[in-house]
């Protein structure tokens, strides 16, 4: 693939040190509509204010409970919804001003977890990877697409004019990878893009990905629930709470120590491969909270045991931890001054 | 979610033949009911087609003296109506034109009502809600009080009955489409095409249609038999088909006072009407599981 532009250092607009994509502030607010006339009853907060920026080459895994709003935060940054609120600015240009929606798809790409549903049954896997290069008016779509299958793993001359029934899980993910490495995007999202596969064909198509990172030099925004997958892969990990950022910082500090409670029990609840280290109880209990109407404050508070006054009172703002201001978390004990009992102690030492 | 794949692997049969259709043809034809529908159903059309051409006696030649002859009078195999007219050639002829009516509304009907379930399908949002209301309001009359609300409005005639007839068939074949539309349109690779940069019609075109086209269009084939019926009821009632015209609904309704002196002959264009319509149904059956539609 000598085509390189969109990836070479012209491209490279912002310098290497301009974040590949920033996320500013992203809202996004679903109205629940009922009743005789649609009137809107309700909204759903799924993203409320979410913060983030992904350098260059990096890969950023996004963990967190079903319903935190980890999905719809990657539909937002591949503008396949609407922002309510909020920026995103591409290398540089924001978008809306800079570059249009269809400027932020070309640069922006993604995954998505069922690798079956993501394909359209009635078109020959050759077909569904050239459809974007066709769309984009790049030559020889079928010849770029032959060779996008050959470089995720999938002899085009036995694979390119299959059905997507006849291929397995693995493989139609790794056909879903070819399509979206097809419009020569520079991030890639993965939305719990080897949650579906089975152990062994996830760890090949993790393997394939990494390899595809340094050929291509993509970045990636990785979505999972599964910490040691994303621990595998990310470079920082951020981590979200009912459309809330609550913790991000760099993978290997998160994972050794966790600021915030709500990390503290995700990382908790991963089973332990150690038989001295049981997991005696559950270190979370119950259902998130409904985003309809989410607890005020801080939103963890409902199912914190750190929780005090302080807390269903004021909402904590991101704060940097022990000097490093790559690991920040959303949390009154780790603020000074907050209130918190925890928190006071920590000033006054 | 794994398993949710897994079954869906299972569920779609491993062709190893290539292409969709092949699959469909294979399956078709060993589907004995179906294969003896389509034979009976094809027999018709082409009797129809080539009526001029069988040697028959001319279907509007009438005779005074050899009214209401039973089956299997001499000349006559399937005796004379109510004006002393070949039966036989009556019926084959009469097909032209019930066939015709039958079947010509659903096929203008599967093209506009799909046309406008597929745009309101995509497009959801007001759009949706303007084309699916009107198409509701036509769908809260009954099919039979419809279409002869519209065509005594519009008057007697063949042109007439078309268009009433598509106009009553637009409105559920508007909804099913609509329905399939919308889900396939939820599903991800809908959503990767948009991220991909495609516009809307080229998304309707490259991967929708081929995916809803097939309910659709066992849908409408269900439908003919009811359409059928509707135009002979059309011409029965004297809004339809104008006399001396052979149509099979007309010929019911002029044979009517003769079931009396000559049951067997009277009851003929019924038997017409329901054999055609039974093996349209079957028919249609048949594509549905040949086409393996999960609906």
């Amino acid at each position: 693939m000598s085509k390189t532009d969109p990836r070479s250092a012209k491209a490279d607009r912002g310098g290497p040190n301009q974040p590949l994509i920033i996320a500013k502030d992203l809202k996004k607010h679903f109205p629940i509509r009922s009743g005789l006339f649609n009137r809107q009853s309700a909204t759903v907060r799924a993203v409320d204010g979410v913060s983030f920026d992904v350098k260059k080459g990096e890969t950023l895994g996004i963990v967190g409970e079903s319903g935190c709003g980890k999905s719809t935060t990657a539909r937002l940054l591949v503008g396949l919804i609407d922002l309510d609120e909020g920026h995103i600015v591409f290398d540089g240009d924001g978008l809306g001003e800079d570059i249009s929606l269809k400027e932020l798809r070309r640069g922006v790409q993604m995954v998505f977890q069922d690798s079956y549903a993501s394909l359209n049954p009635r078109l020959t896997i050759v077909d569904s990877v050239a459809f974007g290069p066709k769309i984009l008016g790049l030559g020889n779509p079928t010849g770029r697409a032959r060779d996008l299958l050959g470089r995720v793993g999938l002899d085009p001359n036995r694979f390119a004019d299959r059905y997507p029934h006849e291929l397995s899980g693995g493989q139609r993910q790794r056909v879903n990878i070819a399509r979206a490495l097809a419009m020569e995007p520079r991030l890639v999202i993965l939305d719990e893009a080897v949650s579906a596969l089975d152990k062994s064909v996830e760890a090949q198509v993790l393997n394939l990905l990494n390899d595809l990172r340094r050929e291509f030099g993509l970045t990636y925004v990785f979505i999972s629930h599964d910490l040691n997958v994303v621990r595998y892969i990310s470079d920082r990990v951020l981590v979200m709470y009912l459309g809330e950022v609550v913790e991000i910082g760099p993978a290997d500090v998160i994972y050794e120590n966790q600021a915030h409670p709500y990390t503290a029990s995700l990382f908790a609840a991963m089973p332990s491969m150690d038989p001295d280290n049981l997991t005696e109880e559950p270190p979370l209990a119950g259902d998130p909270p409904n985003p309809i109407d989410p607890p005020s404050g801080c939103r963890f508070h409902t199912r914190c045991k750190f929780a005090e006054g302080v807390c269903s009172a004021k909402t904590p703002k991101l704060s940097v931890i022990g000097g490093d201001d790559t690991h920040q978390a959303a949390c009154h004990m780790q603020e000074p001054g907050s209130g918190h009992s925890a928190a006071i102690k920590e000033a006054a030492e | 979610m794994s398993a949710a794949s897994d079954t869906a692997e299972l569920a779609e049969p491993v062709v190893k033949t290539r292409g969709y259709w092949s699959g469909v043809v294979r399956r078709f034809s060993r589907d004995p009911v179906a294969l003896t529908c389509a034979v009976i159903v094809l027999a018709l059309i082409l009797a129809a087609i080539f009526a001029p051409y069988l040697g028959l006696n001319d279907p509007y030649h009438a005779s005074m003296i050899k009214r209401l002859k039973p089956i299997g009078y001499p000349g006559f195999p399937l005796g004379t109506d109510e004006q002393g007219r070949d039966m036989l050639s009556r019926l084959i002829y009469g097909g032209r034109l019930t066939l015709f009516v039958g079947l010509m509304p659903v096929v203008f009907a599967f093209f506009i009502g799909s046309a406008l379930g597929l745009v309101a399908g995509y497009a959801g949002g007001w759009i949706n809600t303007l084309i699916m209301r009107t198409v509701d309001v036509f769908f809260a009359f009954p099919s039979v009080l419809l279409a002869i609300a519209i065509s005594s409005a519009l008057g007697a005639g063949i042109i007439n009955s078309l268009v009433s007839l598509t106009i009553v068939f637009i409105p559920p074949i508007a909804r099913v489409a609509e329905s399939a539309t919308a889900g396939v349109r939820s599903l991800d690779y809908i959503d990767a095409a948009r991220a991909s940069g495609g516009g809307a019609l080229t998304i309707i075109r490259v991967h929708i249609i081929g995916n809803v086209l097939g309910p659709i269009f066992v849908y409408a084939t269900s439908l003919t038999s009811v359409c059928m019926i509707l135009a002979a009821g059309l011409s029965f009632l004297g809004i339809g088909v104008r006399p001396p015209e052979p149509e099979w609904g007309l010929m019911l309704n002029t044979l009517r006072t003769a079931i009396y002196v000559n049951p067997w002959v009277a009851a003929l264009p019924g038997l017409m009407i329901f054999i055609t319509s039974l093996c349209l149904n079957l028919l249609s059956d048949g594509l549905r599981s040949a086409m393996n539609v999960k609906d």
